[in-house]
């Protein structure tokens, strides 16, 4: 029988959970690396045994763990993530200049057909990859260096590359978002970059038509459709019909058009998540109500979902990397929270239970739907 | 000349866990007996730790990574600096210290 496993990073451990095809009884596991921060913890889609975690500390740097085994056991592999060359400088938050320091990976994304390649997304922004399982990493560097690079600040959160989303039906092109410099695509297998934020508008920066500095939160994609990306951003939620050549708004009837993830059905291109947040000052549900909303209309038109998330006293955020969608035929939706709860619905979205509720506060969640 | 001194080394939990070892790391030193030094024997020893402690581009220590020993605080201390001669008889342990941060 089928069967998924969650993959849980939070800022004091992993977690995995995992379930039958029902998904109604969880196995949870953990904590793994327990006191470290883990940004983000992901499967290879070419081999579901194979593993990655970014593993982090203030203290003791970077780590990258692997697992070739499902996550029963761990190795290290290199911490060592060197910018090419002269790295230069971006903007700090007070516009002066300010040299490019690596401070963690906040994002491992495997490729979809080769176990031992993955793309690291890393703060300050750049764009890593490994051919060898995360032994040697390479920056990529034409993105830092494509002519815009200087002018990049850092968002709230620091100024990492934290999205990453590889075009399954063509390996030369790649899109990854920054915060606060905006989405690039590159059309050659990384070597070159564009920035692709036309018909973003964002409040805070001087022009707003600016080619970069729009804070991105995060972009989805469905794997049959890889023209039609979804973008929940600062503000607004937005979509592009021609790979980023531009971008309309489709917050539509949402109660606040301010969140982090983005997600988007396996089986239904049109069919997209978003998780509310009152604003940029108030990282909370609005009213204290936490709703998932899903428009089944590529956006415009959204509905909320509440059934078994809490609806009175609710202050979690939902972070960026922490919602998933397995690919069973009536899907499963997972998002965790900073108040350490991680909820489920085995109906796309219909009704939801936590699967566990005290965890430390939730950086990532995926999934990965086991046969 | 004298020949290598057996120093005791002391790591906060974290670091324990990340290359699975308990307790104390006792290791040979050969030469003169210094911070680097100690380092250099514990990295080789270790190659997990390398980058957690010092920076594994510069060597510069990480700046919440603390040295102790014999209740003094070596942090600052040149990376060449000998380090005290009970750390080299193995009598007091070189205390490597995640330092106290944030809340």
């Amino acid at each position: 029988m089928s069967g998924v496993r969650v993959l849980v990073g939070t800022r004091k451990g992993a977690f995995v959970l995992t379930a039958d095809g029902t998904r109604t009884s969880w196995d949870v596991a953990g904590p793994l690396f327990a006191g470290w921060e883990i940004y983000h913890m992901t499967g290879s889609p070419a081999d579901p045994d194979r593993l990655y975690a970014s593993q982090s500390s203030g203290w003791f740097g970077q780590q990258i763990q692997r697992s070739g085994d499902g996550g029963a056991s761990w190795e290290q592999v290199s911490n060592r993530f060197e910018y090419d060359g002269v790295p230069g400088t971006h903007q700090w938050y007070d516009g002066t200049p300010h040299p490019w320091e690596f401070a963690r990976v906040w994002h491992l994304e495997p490729s979809p057909a080769d176990p031992d390649t993955v793309y690291a997304g890393v703060e300050d922004a750049a764009l890593f990859r490994t051919h060898d399982g995360g032994k040697e990493w390479q920056e990529l560097p034409g993105l830092r260096g494509h002519g815009s690079g200087s002018k990049w600040q850092p968002g709230a959160g620091g100024m990492c590359l934290h999205t990453i989303v590889l075009d399954p039906a063509d390996p030369q092109r790649i899109f990854v978002a920054i915060s606060a410099a905006g989405a690039f695509r590159s059309d050659d297998g990384g070597v070159g970059w564009q920035p692709i934020n036309r018909g973003l508008r964002s409040g805070g920066i001087p022009d707003p038509d600016a080619e970069v500095g729009h804070c991105v939160h995060r972009i989805a994609m469905h794997p049959s459709r890889p023209d039609v990306l979804f973008m929940q951003k600062h503000w607004d939620v937005m979509r592009t019909d021609d790979a980023g050549e531009s971008w309309h708004e489709i917050s539509g009837d949402l109660p606040s058009d301010f969140g982090f993830p983005i997600a988007v059905h396996p089986h239904e291109p049109d069919t997209v998540y978003v998780v509310p947040i009152t604003s940029d000052s108030y990282h909370f549900p609005p009213d204290g109500r936490l709703r998932v909303y899903r428009s089944r209309t590529g956006g415009g038109a959204w509905e909320p979902l509440s059934d078994g998330l809490p609806q009175e006293h609710c202050y979690v955020n939902v972070l960026r990397d922490a919602m998933a969608v397995d690919s069973l035929e009536e899907p499963g939706i997972y998002f965790g929270t900073t108040g350490g709860q991680v909820y489920g619905s085995a109906d796309a979205g219909d009704s939801w239970t936590p699967i566990v509720r005290d965890l430390p506060a939730v950086l990532s969640v995926e999934v990965q739907t086991l046969p | 000349m004298s020949g290598p001194s057996t120093v005791r080394v002391r790591l906060p939990t974290h670091l324990r866990t990340l290359v699975r070892i308990d307790g104390e790391v006792r290791l040979e030193v050969a030469g003169p007996l210094t911070t680097r030094s100690v380092l250099d024997a514990l990295e080789a020893r270790y190659p997990g730790l390398r980058g957690t402690i010092r920076d594994a581009a510069t060597l510069e220590r990480r700046p919440f990574v603390r040295f102790f020993a014999c209740e003094e605080d070596l942090s600052l201390e040149p990376p060449d600096a000998p380090l005290p001669a009970a750390v080299g008889t193995g009598a007091e342990p070189l205390l490597i210290v995640g330092a106290m941060a944030g809340g």
